[in-house]
């Protein structure tokens, strides 16, 4: 494992404030083998100030549990049921030009693509100029500062030039700069970002990380991280949420999953991790996810899992809570 | 962006080498004597004898190929074996009704087909779409002279709406030459649309699925905008390429086209030219049209170039 | 930290927005079954009306002393420029000829022409796509700018031009119309010998020491046959078209043979009083150019899903 530098826990006397909060959110898409469901009744609260990790593997349907809470999903073919609470409303009842006004001003979403989250033939101050002229109320010579002002913050250099710019004279670290910078410049109160640096070099990374987490600080805005990678997810997060095959199987503080893992799904991605120290066995999941055409009935989990028991096949294991925080989806959670 | 230019000039001047040769080829395997084709009526044994030196008969082939490319780029293109007119004067003054149809009908071509490209990427699967496309099969399957002829029955004869043929230059009188150009410029019109509708719409489904127009609606861009301004800027652009590449096939629609309209283009000229054996008029419309095609497809590149940030700031 | 992978080496990720199922990754081209292209084909209504429409009008071209009521060069067989009637289901023309029956006969100058001139420019030009795209070079070079040269000339003008030289009728329609096809053949093909020479079975064959025509020929040429079928299919449609417009300007066969082209033509003169007379041909080779390019769509559709619009 990495040595972490894991961000303090907020203190605070009371729990700050709930910013954004998900219940029972299910997204089927209509195929010819039925309704797919490919999240599967995901819950879960962000606080102000939070960095949230939502882990999984490809396919656990992580980035379609983001895109569904601003709105992004092709309504046909996908169908979104459940509840999406944020400043008092439910996002998933809001019609498209409600959602728009919220889009990019109280929750920004980045994504995995950078250089592909530019319009190629626009130039960037101009697509960071529209992203503000829709939210904020002042005068467009006053937003061309601020644009050069916010690439100035996110560690771009010459801003005023590269601002004229075209986003393929943009390296990929570059770019993302530049998503995250438009992405905050509105001060939302929740970012999400998906997979922010999959596509980055390693070095990179680590610069867009520092960024994201040092952003969040200063303005107090809570964090939605989506990521495969559990030492990003360490590095970063308060709190970790394991995805599988679209169901939460395990939520905890961040220390605590990785100290006390309690789903043996949770405890297999953590024994893959390389380790710095030792000379173990580097420890893999035998088999594959499940395809959403195949899911197996009961614990979704139980053709991989080494401690499955007859039960795990015909029950699904509810969320359960097992400490203050600490929630997993296993019958045998807690024992072993 | 000045190599990208630089590099399609140069290839512009292959291809219009390898067309000169071809040309050249063509006309001299023409059965007969071309230095006797050239006199004519004017035959005297010295004015062959001296003709034939002119023209490098009796050296080798590649001289006479150069000494002809050199007449035609001094714009000598020879004279009709008809009426004995400056080929060079003939073709200039047919190419001109010709540029203009193909101009009008590009015009038309487009006001039909972007919105209909658009409203069928929008809409798609949706009646609109299934009809739009449709119809652009329609117009750009059907052979553009019998749609022609077919306009002329439905709005001249019938509805007694247009004149059925002639041609009366815009700059003589503007509202006559624009009244006579609407058939003819429909007839090739349609059929250019035809084409551009379908690719428009591609595109434009290609563009919208892309993660830029995600990430815009993402920051709150409204769906007019994430469409018309965001996908659409993007979407136009490959379809000015086509505009180069049917270029051609507009040229060939003409030449059909001005047959029907009984326009004096390029078209009636050639046609006329090889029913009538005056083999300097053909060559001379077949090497302007083909060097139109190819200027043109080379100015499409440029435009292309310009359009497209990538080229254009390297 | 492994990512899963289907059994086949695929990644299953449906977490492309708007876009449920597993991705398409293209595979290496294999030969498969009839059967499987017959369904997969059929389930395209306009390819299948293309495909009946097309064979109907092979039929009708080879049938043709049979379905014709009447001989199509027989003059006086109805009184002149008389509309459909029972006796003449598309009236007759300027010189009483009965214009069903020239229409049947007409769609075998169609059919000839579009067919066998489309054959000779895939002969040529694939073989000459094959030669540029595998051996590259300064054989490609010149091959392709040859090929540009070429492809500048509008087919009409092309075909105007070549029969300055040669002279009229079918016969030399169908080399001009086949040399003017040759250029988008020869393109195609190279394209896709360009993408296919890279393949790992081209390399492990030259390792084996297979000679380079048995190469091309053997391995190359099924691989990139899909796209050069779906052009032919398209391109006989527009040989038909080009043939109409030369009948039309009165450079096809000559007359009293029947052809689409110059059966239009001549009802032009008389579109006010017998409009049948240009508006029946028409329609048939409207048919036939339809009929033909959907099947090209649906081709297209069934041989190469990563074409598919």
């Amino acid at each position: 494992m990495r040595a972490t530098s894991r961000p303090s826990e907020p203190v605070a006397d009371a729990p700050p404030q709930i910013v954004l909060e998900v219940r029972g959110l299910t997204v089927e898409f209509d195929s010819e083998d039925g309704p797919l469901r490919a999240v599967d009744d995901v819950g879960f609260q962000i606080r102000r100030g939070e960095i949230v990790g939502l882990v999984g593997e490809s396919g656990a349907g992580k980035s379609l549990t983001s895109e569904a809470i601003l709105g992004l999903i092709r309504r046909p073919p996908g169908r979104v049921t459940g509840e999406v609470r944020f400043g008092g409303r439910d996002l998933l009842a809001l019609d498209e030009s409600a959602l728009a006004r919220i889009r990019g001003k109280d929750i920004a979403m980045i994504f995995q693509n950078p250089s592909a989250s530019l319009n190629p033939v626009f130039r960037v101050g101009e697509q960071m100029l529209e992203a503000m002229a829709l939210h904020l109320p002042e005068r467009r010579s006053t937003l061309r500062e601020r644009v050069v002002e916010t690439l100035a913050r996110v560690g771009i250099p010459s801003p005023a030039a590269r601002a004229r710019d075209y986003p393929h004279q943009f390296s990929g670290g570059m770019a993302q700069r530049v998503m995250i910078g438009m992405g905050v410049s509105c001060v939302p109160s929740l970012l999400i970002a998906d997979e922010p640096t999959t596509a980055l070099d390693v070095t990179i990374q680590a610069q867009v990380l520092a960024l994201i987490r040092r952003l969040a600080r200063e303005l107090g805005v809570a964090v939605l991280l989506v990521s495969h990678d559990l030492g990003i997810i360490s590095q970063m997060c308060h709190r970790v949420l394991v995805l599988y095959a679209g169901r939460v199987v395990e939520s905890a503080p961040v220390a605590a999953i990785f100290r006390a893992p309690a789903h043996p799904y949770t405890r297999g991605l953590i024994e893959c991790l390389p380790q710095l120290e030792g000379t173990a066995r580097l420890g893999a999941i035998t088999g594959n996810m499940p395809g959403l055409r195949a899911l197996p009935t009961g614990c979704r989990f139980h053709p991989r899992c080494p401690i499955a028991e007859p039960r795990c096949s015909t029950e699904s294991p509810a969320l359960r809570d097992l400490a203050t925080g600490h929630a997993a989806a296993c019958h045998l959670a807690g024992t072993r | 962006m000045v190599r990208f230019v630089l590099s399609r000039i140069g290839q512009t001047l292959a291809v219009l080498f390898t067309v000169s040769v071809i040309i050249f080829a063509l006309m001299r395997m023409i059965p007969g004597d071309p230095v006797l084709m050239r006199l004519g009526d004017d035959f005297t044994e010295e004015a062959y004898e001296r003709l034939r030196g002119e023209l490098g008969f009796d050296r080798s082939i590649v001289t006479q190929y150069l000494i002809w490319l050199g007449q035609v780029l001094r714009g000598d293109l020879g004279d009709s074996f008809l009426n004995h007119e400056r080929v060079s004067r003939l073709v200039l003054e047919a190419f001109v009704p010709t540029l203009i149809l193909v101009l009008a009908s590009v015009i038309v071509g487009i006001l039909i087909a972007v919105p209909s490209g658009i409203v069928a990427a929008m809409r798609k699967d949706s009646l609109w779409d299934w009809g739009s496309m449709g119809f652009a099969i329609f117009v750009y399957s059907m052979p553009s002279f019998w749609k022609g002829i077919i306009l002329i029955w439905i709005f001249s004869v019938y509805l007694g709406w247009f004149p059925a043929m002639g041609y009366v230059p815009p700059w003589t009188n503007l509202s006559q030459g624009l009244w006579r150009l609407v058939l003819p410029a429909v007839t090739l019109g349609t059929f250019f649309s035809g084409l551009v509708a379908r690719i428009i719409r591609s595109s434009l489904l290609e563009v919208l699925d892309q993660d830029y127009v995600k990430a815009a609606r993402a920051r709150g861009v409204r769906r007019a905008a994430l469409v018309y301004k965001h996908a659409l800027a993007n979407a136009l652009i490959p379809v000015v390429t086509v505009i180069g590449l049917q270029f051609g096939a507009l040229l060939g629609g003409a030449v059909l086209t001005e047959t029907v309209f009984a326009i004096p283009g390029m078209g009636r000229l050639s046609v006329n030219a090889i029913l009538n054996r005056d083999y300097s008029v053909v060559q001379g419309t077949i090497l302007v049209g083909v060097f139109a095609v190819v200027v043109v497809n080379l100015l499409v590149d440029l435009a292309y170039a310009f359009l497209n940030p990538r080229i254009r700031v390297a | 930290m492994a990512q899963p992978l289907e059994a086949d080496g695929r990644r299953f990720d449906p977490e492309d927005v708007g876009r449920p199922g597993p991705a398409v990754a293209p595979a290496a081209p294999s030969r498969t079954s009839l059967g499987r292209w017959w369904r997969r084909f059929a389930r395209n209504p306009g390819a299948l009306f293309g495909l009946v429409v097309f064979l109907g009008i092979v039929a009708m071209a080879v049938l043709a002393p049979l379905l014709a009521p009447y001989d199509p060069i027989a003059q006086g067989v109805g009184t002149p420029l008389e509309g459909p009637s029972a006796a003449h289901w598309a009236g007759t023309d300027s010189f009483g000829r009965d214009i069903w029956s020239r229409i049947i006969y007409g769609s075998r100058v169609a059919l000839v022409v579009g067919i066998v001139a489309v054959l000779l420019a895939m002969v040529i030009g694939v073989t000459l796509g094959l030669i540029s795209g595998y051996y590259g070079g300064w054989v490609d070079v010149v091959i392709m700018r040859v090929m540009d040269g070429l492809f500048a000339f509008p087919i009409i003008i092309l075909a105007i031009a070549m029969m300055a030289v040669m002279g009229f009728g079918v016969r030399n329609v169908i080399i001009a119309v086949g040399v003017g096809f040759i250029a988008p053949f020869a393109r195609v093909t190279r394209g896709d010998v360009l993408a296919v020479k890279e393949e790992p079975y081209i390399e492990a064959a030259r390792l084996a020491g297979v000679g380079s025509l048995a190469i091309i020929f053997q391995h190359v040429l099924p691989n990139v046959m899909a796209p050069i079928i779906v052009q032919g299919a398209l391109r006989v449609s527009g040989a038909i078209i080009t043939e109409a417009g030369l009948s039309f300007l009165g450079l096809g066969p000559p007359p009293p043979t029947p052809a689409w082209g110059r059966m239009i033509a001549e009802g032009q003169t008389f579109i006010v009083m017998a409009p049948h007379i240009s508006t029946f041909p028409g329609i048939a080779l409207m048919l036939a150019i339809v009929a033909l390019n959907l099947l090209g769509d649906g081709l297209r559709d069934t041989l190469d899903p990563r074409m598919r619009r």
